[in-house]
């Protein structure tokens, strides 16, 4: 069994590196421990438990800043936004039902995932709305970067290079994120009965409208089925899910005028505030593919080259897939099997000028398989230049996302 | 201010690798004449100048790659620039170093309306971007308000803002793609058409980082279909309080303005004078509050915001009845640079970043320091995201007078930094900022920023002397220094 360390402020957190860097104890970084079956397996020694870094610290609705503990869970997050009519507008996803784990998905973890949902089409990724933050490097040392207002270009932008680093370069212990007023209203317009082909080729055509939607995804009807909304099992096809939010007369005006565009394509159905809000719900925590025992990819690439890599992957092997983020974003299951057929997966993948992450798969297979798409040659020897800068001694969740890295 | 002392070495061989570039991108592209390289001797923050070694102009990414490999191996040092518009000097030229211009990458090479993205050459102004794809009815968002003539590689190397950014972003967050050349002349790809990278977020890392990590030479962009109605309001205000209330009871009734923008009386005064866009001359402040989106949507919201104006004691509200109207609410806004420049020969814009409740206080302060340092100033600030650009008014002729301005801006930027906020917001650090990033950044912070810096850049060849006010040597900044090899806290909970 792994020992855990709980670092109850950040000079034990320093004094813990200090320990692992000096004698090269390689650690697991932990916020609320939601995440441990993603990325690759590591060989770490011991368990950094940053779960004492947790409380909102400062918020003030009209700055539109919140700063908190990175171990914050974002339910409590979502919770006191929410009181003030506001929220992580980057949609954080909740992986747990996919990967089965119950534990509480922290602010800290999707940020350094740079996990987002449906909105990222509209609103950007959780890198995009880190603003500052505090961390302690594997140097052992506390340092920080960015701050606690929404537009700042003093020095290089850390927070954009530290979110999506799964906690490779240095242990985030306090986040600045930018948060947005909720909208009022939120409707949903469902085309059914589209083919993936034709359902992205509708998307791209809403998200070039002036419509500002703020989700686009398909489902195929085998998928749709597994919805917990019953609007959308009752369709009994596939749905392409179109969302509006904003005002109530705004969100209602441009529902009409995006059901008049796609009535042509077929049946049109609508989802009102309750069941639009589940329906994207599964959407942003993947629920289509939850207890489910296959491997499950994550591939973002053009979006308008979705529906076409689904095509070519089916082709060659067994998969199911639906679509998120107008087609840019595909979710892909397959038999785990010996490699959960990386090779074609990431070839096509490639092709189509995007990049596969296996998202779920039994560890022996994460341990065998590179679970992000190799880097090209000269950014994979930069990433390892900059590993190095912050944790020269690869103690830092090493090999998370690279060997060596 | 104080550059690296120059390397005599380097200026002796000059011709030979005046030379030497000749061969990688022709005659006609090397610039080693006094007449020609005064053109490059400062960017926007003229205050500072330098003329360069050199002005090498490539012409395409394997020029720039060859460039680069060549003044790695002869170790001459390079400054980027793209069209000279940065506020922060961060194009200053080097003495001992080489401009490399990349005015010559001036094509559009894709518009790719179906997955909302444009493949550009770094020299292609801001504008332009907008203008190629306007009749389809798209644009790109950020518009600095150099946007006519800056270009977008500068862009990228500035992360520019704009007065759209509070609801569209800043260039980081329009941005899907870049191609770069490493100091080496390696050549990276990064990103795509896709919404997320794989790897590190080095295309976040890279903009913004001020044309020292590597050298832009295509750059892929968000576009966005044009939202099809845009109204402005031009609100009076009694006092700078009563604005500054206004500012934060919009954001906070959940309204986020396409542009939320603020004028003082003197910038009020100095626009009108200028240009004549019927601007209250009796308000203390007045805010343009700009709303874009559908009709229905923005007529309602205007509607609201007038509301939340009253309650906030406006002296006057006008909402724009027509597309001219609103172009005309806006002209004083983008002439308030040109406007301040007749009231004095010279003026310096400061470009600091506040938590927005601390405006009245900071504006207060601002006048006290006009006041002791005798110098007028003028104050425009992108109110919705906290961005304030106070204008010192000067005369460089007047001994001692820059430095009486500089001093001052100091201190309006440290104040801006005490109150809780940043010393820029959206011109860059640059040389301008570059001894003040200690009022925000303690020597830690700094040298995990340089180690960045040496991880691209090794030599400290590409554009040094910019953002950081002492250069450490990579080989220092590398060394780890760690003590203690025993876990030291035995009331530490562990299970």
């Amino acid at each position: 069994m792994e020992e855990t360390l709980k670092p109850s402020n950040v000079n034990d957190l320093v004094q813990i590196i200090e320990w692992a860097v000096a004698g090269v104890h390689p650690l697991e970084i932990v916020g609320g421990g939601s995440k441990h079956a993603l990325g690759r397996r590591m060989q770490t020694e011991r368990t950094l438990d940053l779960s004492a870094f947790s409380g909102i610290k400062e918020y003030q609705p009209e700055e539109l800043v919140l700063t908190a503990g990175a171990a914050t869970p974002l339910v409590d997050i979502e919770a006191v936004l929410a009181e003030k009519g506001q929220m992580l507008a980057f949609e954080p996803a909740d992986y747990g039902a996919i990967l089965g784990s119950t534990l509480r998905a922290t602010l800290g973890g999707a940020i350094a995932c740079n996990l987002s949902g449906p909105r990222r089409i509209k609103a950007g990724a959780a890198r995009d709305h880190l603003l500052g933050f505090h961390a302690v490097s594997g140097r052992a040392e506390a340092f920080k970067s960015g701050g606690k207002v929404v537009k700042n270009v003093t020095g290089y932008d850390l927070c954009k290079l530290l979110a999506g680093s799964w906690g490779t370069l240095a242990a985030l212990h306090e986040v600045s994120v930018k948060v947005m007023p909720s909208a009022e209203k939120i409707r949903t317009v469902l085309i059914c009965g589209l083919d993936a082909e034709g359902a992205v080729v509708a998307m791209n055509q809403a998200m070039a409208s002036s419509h500002d939607v703020s989700g686009a995804a398909y489902l195929p009807a085998a998928l749709a089925a597994r919805s917990g909304v019953s609007y959308i099992t009752d369709v009994g096809a596939s749905v392409t899910a179109l969302r509006i939010e904003g005002i109530g007369l705004s969100a209602e005006a441009r529902c009409s005028a995006l059901r008049e565009i796609f009535s042509p394509l077929g049946y049109i159905e609508e989802l009102h505030g309750k069941n639009s809000h589940q329906f994207w719900r599964e959407i942003r925590d993947v629920m289509p593919f939850a207890g489910d025992s296959r491997a499950l990819w994550r591939i973002s690439l053009p979006p308008t080259a979705g529906a076409r890599l689904i095509t070519r992957i089916k082709e060659t092997i067994a998969a199911e897939a639906f679509v998120d983020w107008a087609g840019g974003l595909v979710w892909l299951a397959v038999v785990a099997g010996e490699d959960a057929s990386a090779p074609v997966v990431r070839e096509l993948a490639k092709a189509e000028g995007g990049h596969a992450t296996l998202l779920r798969a039994p560890g022996d297979i994460r341990a065998a398989v590179p679970v992000f798409q190799p880097l090209a040659p000269a950014i994979a020897e930069l990433s390892t230049r900059l590993k190095e800068s912050f944790d020269p001694t690869c103690v830092l969740n090493p090999g998370r996302m690279y060997a060596g890295v | 201010m104080r550059m690296p002392p120059p390397d005599n070495a380097i200026l002796s061989r000059r011709d030979t690798i005046a030379e030497g570039l000749r061969r990688i991108v022709g005659e006609a592209h090397v610039m080693d004449d006094e007449a020609s390289l005064k053109a490059y001797e400062t960017d926007a923050l003229s205050a500072y100048r330098q003329m360069p070694m050199l002005v090498v102009l490539p012409g395409d990414t394997g020029e720039v790659s060859s460039v680069l490999a060549f003044c790695k191996r002869e170790g001459v040092k390079i400054v980027p620039r793209g069209a000279g518009t940065g506020l922060s000097g961060g194009a200053l030229p080097l003495e001992d170093g080489i401009t490399v211009g990349l005015g010559r990458f001036n094509r559009i090479l894709e518009i790719d309306y179906a997955n909302r993205a444009a493949v550009v050459q770094p020299g292609v102004a801001n504008l332009t971007i907008s203008q190629a794809m306007d009749a389809a009815g798209f644009y790109y968002a950020p518009d600095p308000s150099s946007q006519i003539a800056c270009s977008i590689g500068g862009n990228v190397a500035e992360n520019s803002g704009g007065v759209h950014c509070l609801k569209y972003g800043l260039t980081t967050n329009n941005l899907l793609g870049v191609e770069m050349v490493m100091m080496g002349g390696e050549i990276l790809r990064i990103g795509g058409k896709q919404f997320d990278s794989d790897g590190y977020d080095l295309l976040g890392l890279i903009t913004g980082s001020e044309g020292m990590l590597g050298v832009i030479t295509e750059v892929t962009v968000r576009i966005l279909p044009k939202p099809p109605v845009a109204q402005a309001l031009l609100i009076g205000f009694p006092s700078n309080d009563n604005a500054g209330r206004c500012v934060a009871d919009i954001i906070a009734a959940g309204i986020i303005p396409a542009g939320l923008e603020l004028m003082d009386k003197p910038a009020i005064h100095a626009t009108e004078d200028f240009c004549n866009a019927g601007y209250p001359l009796d308000a203390e402040s007045i805010l343009i509050c700009e709303l874009d989106g559908p009709e229905v949507e923005v007529a309602e919201l205007v509607h609201r915001v007038g509301d939340i104006a009253r309650s906030c004691e406006a002296s006057s509200l006008r909402v724009s009845e027509s597309e001219a109207e609103r172009q005309k609410f806006w002209l004083g806004r983008k002439s308030a640079f040109p406007a301040a420049g007749r009231l004095a020969p010279d003026y310096y814009v400061m470009d600091g970043t506040i938590p927005r409740h601390r405006l009245a206080e900071v504006l207060a302060r601002i006048t006290d320091l006009s006041k002791e340092y005798e110098l007028q100033v003028a104050n425009v600030f992108h109110a919705g995201d906290g961005n304030l650009h106070p204008l010192i008014l000067f005369d460089s002729n007047v001994p001692g007078e820059l430095e009486r301005t500089e001093e001052m801006g100091g201190k309006i930027l440290k104040l801006c930094v005490e109150v809780g906020g940043v010393l820029t917001g959206e011109h860059g650090v640059g040389v301008e900022k570059r001894d003040l990033m200690g009022e925000m950044f303690n020597e830690i912070d700094l040298k995990q920023q340089q180690r960045i810096k040496c991880a691209f850049d090794e030599g400290h060849l590409l554009n040094p002397g910019k953002v950081f006010p002492i250069l450490h040597r990579c080989a220092e900044l590398g060394r780890l220094h760690v003590h203690g090899g025993e876990l030291p806290f035995p009331d530490l909970p562990r299970f």
